[in-house]
């Protein structure tokens, strides 16, 4: 009875809600509509962090690409483009098959999902190893920054009659040869923060593979989905921007 | 007319009868029990509190080494320390209370505990992300205490390059892991109030029936969401630079050191609208509740708050004037940096007509907003002082600077957190301070902060510049002054930390509504429940609309009888 002189209002507060049909759903919400916009609404925020941690770099890579235009053009040639090209459709195909994951988790089709989150992971981890084989082919030129790193290819072309490209090259000053390895550090830094989203991402979906073979997706709620492909076409478009940044523009014609 | 009352001896304090009132029976506090049940919690009210506590330690750690910067400089020669330690007290000075106290100060604590009370929520939207972003903050602030302890980090707050880069054997990597870290704390905090204020909000909770605390605090949100990853690639090329030798910033290799000042201040101006807005959010509540009358100027203020957060992204190169920007993006800057003036002064400007003619009572709370109002208005306009070229190339890397930046922070935002603290305190704990004592500590932090600060301008005015640890002769009249303010201050901040600790125990129950104020907050009990409400509540009043509590008030009283 002391209830009613101390000033309490918890008369009510176990009280549960009835209308809540999905095991997913938290209580802290008042609707199902709330928590999934919420969440999708967060996710936005997320990548919206992202652009900003990524914009730090392009603008980085921007500035010093006005500076030391010569260097940044020659070490850019350096850059494999068919395989850049090959991961570009890699990673476009991989970002289809998640559009197709999230299309099917709606449509509440386990199997399909499963098949289509098994595809998305394949195509990320080709693109890993399409990355591997790149990065190795930089260690092997002498091009990743550091100690390590010669800039003989950039001043000196005509040394290196095994390839064509570079031994069509006009040689770079010894002091704006210096700055290739800004390019390449720049290029490691970009390719390499975007490997690590990739690897993260990775991760996650084996963890949505488990989860959706379990069934979990397949009963109408769908935002980890959702909100999982949101990132993953995020990892997708910052390629798009990366691959044309760092390979293509102003690339001098093959001869 | 001798015997009309004195405004200062009334109150709109109203406490329930203490002989039979008591804490309510079930609240966040109580619910559960047990170590675990706190560090596993996913209350944003005891999110909040574990903040309150941790911050509170590493604010007494900030001001420890405060207080032994002060100590050096009592006398000319540099008979404390070494140089180089001077440069580390410095250092952890500014790290430990900017990133670990100045920006979680408010949001963390006050914010995580009210905002979704006062739109009407049972919790932030994401309480999971909300305790990740307190171990966040805890693993920051450890390491943090490592760099302390392995030696200390002896770069200053910014961590200039080339200087952080090439030049310093200190734990330059330790703190700026940790910084990077607690950036990550600043970013969820930031993401979950944003999105909890968009999708959360109650039945009739419109954007301007926010009380303007959710306003000031969601701008602040926007900056920490935009400015702090900015800050962490920063801080992620400094590393690299260090332990890899890449380049960006070294200009041996082409690099810039120009470019780390430009991402750096990229957040770390906006950084000071993160710690200021959330204060400004304080005041506004505060100022209203003990005028009772509706914030003048609702919608100017909620709106000078979004765009104090809009022009902030657009000053950062105020801070570089010296460092060789060039002379029309100087200006350019500098004119941005005027515009900011502008919204803060609609804020001070609106809060005074909000004072004008309201029946205003001086409880702990409104002194405090009284100082912030005075202190932060000496703050700004020295900003516009700094802000403008040819002043700014005298009075640069001087003590004015110092005290520039400590009348907006301290005598501006930690007067704002100080006055949440007492405003709210009924509220998180379900007690009061006593309220004699407690203004007696007001009176003295704004003493010691004047006497601490103002010689600071004079010092800074006359060449004194800052970051050393000896000075001439001349100068110590005043360096002994501020150092005299700082001991005071000092007192200052002690005293809260002990009488409310006291009020936990024996502090009078406070009861619902001991301010009167009109809050969705103050309508449920002290400490709340769990979920904040037993029903989401229905929102058919503007804020602060002190007509409608009155009748809601009088309803009750029908009820009841």
């Amino acid at each position: 009875m002391d209830n009613a002189i101390a000033t309490t209002h918890d008369a009510g507060v176990h009280e549960e809600h009835e209308h809540i049909a999905l095991p997913q759903h938290r209580h802290h919400f008042e609707t199902e509509e709330q928590q999934r916009e919420a969440g999708s609404f967060g996710m936005w925020l997320f990548l919206l962090t992202e652009i900003m941690f990524f914009g730090g770099m392009f603008f980085a890579y921007l500035l010093y690409r006005n500076w030391y235009y010569p260097a940044f053009a020659a070490a850019s040639n350096q850059l494999n483009v068919p395989m850049g090209a090959a991961n570009t459709a890699i990673l476009i195909t991989s970002g289809f098959a998640m559009a197709l994951g999230v299309y099917y988790a709606e449509v509440r089709d386990r199997k399909k999902l499963v098949i289509a989150l098994i595809v998305t992971t394949i195509f990320g981890c080709a693109f890993l190893g399409v990355k591997y084989f790149e990065y190795k082919e930089k260690y092997e030129l002498h091009h990743i920054p550091g100690s390590g790193f010669s800039v003989s290819m950039f001043v000196n072309p005509q040394a290196f009659p095994q390839y064509p490209d570079t031994f069509a090259e006009k040689p770079l000053a010894p002091d704006m040869a210096q700055h290739t390895q800004l390019f390449f550090f720049l290029y490691f830094a970009m390719t390499g923060m975007h490997a690590l989203h990739m690897i993260i991402g990775i991760g996650l979906l084996v963890w949505l593979i488990w989860r959706a073979n379990r069934g979990e997706f397949s009963e109408g709620y769908v935002a980890p989905i959702e909100n999982f492909g949101l990132y993953w076409h995020f990892v997708d478009i910052v390629w798009l921007f990366l691959f044309p940044l760092l390979y293509l523009i102003n690339r001098h014609p093959l001869k | 007319m001798s015997t009309a009352p004195i405004a200062i001896s009334n109150t709109i304090l109203t406490l329930p009868d203490q002989s039979t009132a008591t804490l309510p029976k079930r609240n966040y506090i109580n619910a559960e029990h047990g170590i675990l049940s706190w560090l596993l919690t996913g209350d944003h009210k005891r999110i909040a509190m574990l903040y309150l506590f941790s911050i509170t330690f590493f604010f007494f750690i900030g001001g420890a080494f405060a207080g032994l910067i002060r100590l050096e400089l009592l006398t000319p020669m540099p008979d404390l320390v070494a140089s180089d330690t001077y440069n580390k007290f410095f250092t952890m000075h500014g790290i430990i209370m900017i990133f670990l106290f100045l920006v979680p100060s408010v949001p963390a604590t006050l914010g995580n505990f009210l905002i979704p009370i006062m739109i009407g929520a049972k919790d932030l939207a994401f309480p999971k992300i909300n305790l990740l972003s307190w171990y966040l903050y805890l693993i920051g602030g450890t390491l943090t205490l490592a760099a302390l302890v392995l030696g200390g980090v002896d770069t200053g707050w910014t961590f200039t390059t080339p200087l952080s880069t090439h030049y310093l054997n200190t734990h330059v990597l330790t703190a700026a892991t940790a910084i990077f870290i607690a950036g990550f704390s600043s970013i969820f905090t930031g993401l979950n109030f944003i999105v909890t204020i968009h999708r959360m909000r109650a039945p009739g909770m419109t954007w301007f029936r926010m009380p303007l605390f959710c306003w000031s605090n969601y701008a602040a949100s926007i900056l920490m969401v935009l400015g702090t990853p900015v800050l962490a690639i920063a801080i992620v090329l400094v590393a690299l630079e260090r332990t890899i030798g890449i380049g960006v910033f070294d200009p041996a290799k082409g690099g810039d050191p120009l470019l780390f000042q430009h991402l750096f201040w990229f957040y770390s101006h906006p950084a000071v609208y993160i710690m200021i807005l959330p204060g400004m959010g304080v005041i506004s509540e505060v100022i209203s509740t003990f005028s009772r009358k509706r914030v003048f100027g609702y919608t100017a203020v909620a709106f000078s708050s979004v765009a104090i957060a809009l022009f902030g992204f657009f000053v950062w190169a105020h801070h570089m004037f010296i460092m060789g920007v060039s002379n029309y993006s100087a200006l350019v800057f500098s004119l941005l940096t005027m515009l900011v003036a502008v919204p803060s002064a609609i804020k001070i400007f609106n809060w005074a007509f909000t004072l004008q003619k309201g029946s205003i009572t001086f409880e702990t709370p409104m002194l405090y907003a009284f100082g912030f109002m005075g202190l932060f208005t000496i703050g700004g306009l020295t900003g516009v002082f700094l802000g403008s070229l040819g002043m700014d190339i005298h009075l640069t890397e001087t003590y004015f600077i110092v005290a520039h930046f400590h009348f907006v922070m301290v005598g501006g935002m930690l007067m704002a957190f100080l006055a949440g603290v007492h405003f709210w305190w009924p509220k998180l704990t379900g007690r009061m301070y006593p309220e004699g004592i407690s203004k007696l500590a007001a009176v003295v932090t704004f003493i010691g902060f004047n006497l601490t600060f103002l010689p600071q301008f004079i010092l800074g005015y006359l060449g004194m510049p800052r970051r050393y640890h000896a000075y001439p002769v001349d100068y110590q009249v005043l360096n002994v002054l501020s150092t005299a303010g700082a001991t005071v201050l000092g007192v200052g901040y002690m005293l809260p930390i002990l009488y409310l600790g006291w009020s936990l125990k024996y502090g009078a129950i406070a009861g619902d509504n001991p301010w009167q104020a009109t809050g969705l907050e103050w309508q449920i009990q002290s400490p709340p429940l769990t979920e904040n409400f037993t029903e989401i509540p229905i929102v058919d009043y503007e804020a602060y609309d002190y007509e409608w509590l009155e009748k809601k008030q009088k309803e009750q009283v029908t009820t009841v009888g």
